[in-house]
């Protein structure tokens, strides 16, 4: 303290003293953050270190010993690779519907004037907001009114339902991000709208329609209230999870996790490259 | 083209039709049979049949009160440790984050990448009884000898806090990121202290992002049965659990839809009442999404 004092003669103790609490504000802060960040990270080290551990009963919540064999056989316990095998056909079928269905959404929305556009909004809005829980009993009991049969169908329709306002999010950002001068150029010089499209809009926004399509694919692989709700008796990766919750955890679970959150980290980290890349330079 | 060329006014129109389509068959219409199922009565085997049957929601409120209770009290809980942990997160990474801003963010968002029912699992492993966060504990005498963490509401609101922070988190860095610094700046060579600076200008124009981040975690939050059914133990049960266990294990659907009907009033009346009191003009300003 006497220190600073010396170095601001003209400010006095006071002023010295507020800077030691500015200082110490300072730390607080940043020791904060980073504690958030540690309670944020720390169950996914758990995850990834207990896919490496050799559980001694049926649950993998004890530290054991370190060992290799759930890596070399990640299948290596019943209904587990079915239950993946479905996660990845209901994620591909979905996102690449709702991506189609959401980018029209998003493109209207962005380029067009027409009346009902406050409602639009809305109806995209409030699948994102509403409880899970809440839409996958609604559905459900559309499906159980109608005997609708509970099972890949009725999963694939929930899944799309709920991906559709994500990937209007996401392509919406994008387009709004885009000047329309390269379009209006185009229009200028003769090209028709379809191919001012073709040629123009959807090369430039093709990163924001993958963007929206892969976390449409995220979301899906993810998603456990509605699956759980509308799927009869058919499994997918989470619904497997929660059944073995109750009988047991094999250390093949946290296998197939780590894998799926290095694959989605790795393809978001290249999609944030690419957008980048294409950005020109001094635009954003 | 040639029909579109002349009635361009129904370009948006076609382009919106299929998505708005989709979305009104499977996310409204089913709206309408949640209240019709939950107007119902019947078993399984003898069918269901619309009979006016109010009192699904009597026994709703009658039944179900604590389940109700519950989850909103562990939903507030979780939703107020969520805005405590994420907001000097959410600062530090505007205000400091320099060139690390989006690596950063990916961390924030990072969990997601997790499978929801793994993560939570994770934290199974985190505060079970022979886990380290109790030994430190137990060392500290916060615990005592025989005291647990797992199968408590202290793990249940733990879990939720976690598994809904980053819905906290990244509205309030949204709002944080657009304060203008000019005017922090300002505040400081008006002789205002940095905690004065921070009362008086950061604080209210972060209202926005604090605003959408409780929504963001309060209504998933109070719907949750996950953390409930793997943290907590029968007496931590949320309505969740219940809307889940009257539709899946007892097929009990009328039950199970009025439970959910109230659940989403009862969301839509909290959500108005706080747009109101922390005024929707002062909560939306500023978010764009």
């Amino acid at each position: 303290m006497t220190v600073a004092a010396e170095r601001l003669p003209l400010s006095g103790r006071s002023r010295s003293g507020a800077r030691l609490v500015a200082r110490i504000r300072h730390h607080a802060l940043t020791a904060a953050a980073l504690a958030a960040l540690v309670f944020l990270l720390l169950p996914i080290a758990v995850v990834i270190a207990f896919s490496f551990n050799d559980p001694a009963g049926r649950f993998n919540f004890t530290w054991e010993r370190f060992t290799l064999d759930n890596w070399a056989n990640p299948f290596g316990f019943p209904d587990l690779q079915g239950s993946v095998v479905l996660s990845l056909e209901i994620a591909a079928l979905s996102s690449l519907v709702a991506t189609a269905l959401g980018t029209l959404i998003a493109l209207a929305l962005a380029r067009h004037r027409f009346r009902g556009r406050a409602a639009t909004n809305l109806l995209i809005f409030l699948p994102m907001a509403a409880p899970e829980i809440v839409m996958g009993s609604s559905l459900l009991a559309l499906f159980l009114n109608y005997s609708v049969p509970l099972g890949f169908t009725t999963i694939l329709i929930a899944h799309i339902m709920f991906n559709i306002s994500f990937v209007v999010v996401t392509v919406r950002a994008r387009l709004a991000g885009q000047d329309m001068h390269l379009e209006e150029a185009a229009m200028d010089l003769f090209a028709s709208p379809w191919a001012t499209f073709l040629r123009v809009t959807l090369p430039l926004i093709a990163p924001g329609i993958l963007a929206g399509g892969l976390l449409a694919f995220a979301l899906s692989v993810d998603d456990f209230v509605i699956t759980y709700l509308v799927s009869g008796s058919d499994q997918t990766f989470p619904l497997f999870v929660w059944g073995a919750a109750r009988v047991a955890v094999p250390p093949q679970i946290n296998v197939i996790g780590t894998i799926i959150f290095v694959a989605a980290v790795a393809l978001m980290v290249a999609n944030v490259l690419w957008q980048l890349r294409r950005t020109p330079k001094g635009a954003q | 083209m040639h029909f579109l060329h002349r009635h361009r006014g129904l370009v948006p129109y076609l382009l919106l039709a299929p998505g708005l389509a989709w979305l009104a068959l499977f996310f409204l219409v089913p709206m309408y049979y949640l209240g019709y199922t939950s107007l119902q009565t019947g078993d399984l085997f003898s069918g269901y049949a619309f009979s006016w049957a109010w009192e699904n929601y009597s026994d709703a409120f009658s039944l179900y009160r604590g389940h109700f209770a519950r989850s909103l009290q562990y939903a507030g809980l979780a939703t107020l440790f969520a805005l405590l942990i994420s907001y000097p997160l959410a600062y530090w990474i505007a205000f400091r984050g320099g060139r690390w801003k989006n690596l950063l963010l990916l961390l924030v968002i990072a969990p997601f990448f997790v499978t929801y029912l793994i993560r939570t699992l994770a934290w199974k492993t985190i505060l079970a009884d022979q886990g380290f966060v109790l030994d430190v504990l137990r060392t500290l005498h916060l615990v005592g000898e025989d005291g647990r963490l797992l199968a408590t509401t202290t793990a249940v609101v733990a879990g939720i806090t976690y598994n809904y922070l980053p819905f906290m988190a990244l509205p309030l860095y949204v709002s944080l990121e657009q304060v203008d610094r000019r005017l922090v700046e300002a505040a400081e060579d008006l002789y205002a202290s940095g905690t004065k600076a921070f009362l008086r200008v950061t604080l209210p124009l972060s209202v926005p992002g604090i605003f959408a981040g409780t929504l963001l975690t309060f209504i998933p939050a109070a719907g949750d049965f996950i953390n409930a059914e793997l943290l907590g133990t029968p007496r931590q049960q949320m309505i969740g659990n219940v809307i889940q266990s009257r539709f899946k294990e007892v097929a009990d659907y009328p039950q199970a839809a009025a439970l959910s009907f109230v659940l989403i009033a009862g969301l839509l009346v909290a959500v108005l009442a706080y747009t109101r009191a922390v005024g929707s003009e002062r909560a939306t300003q500023g978010t764009v999404a």
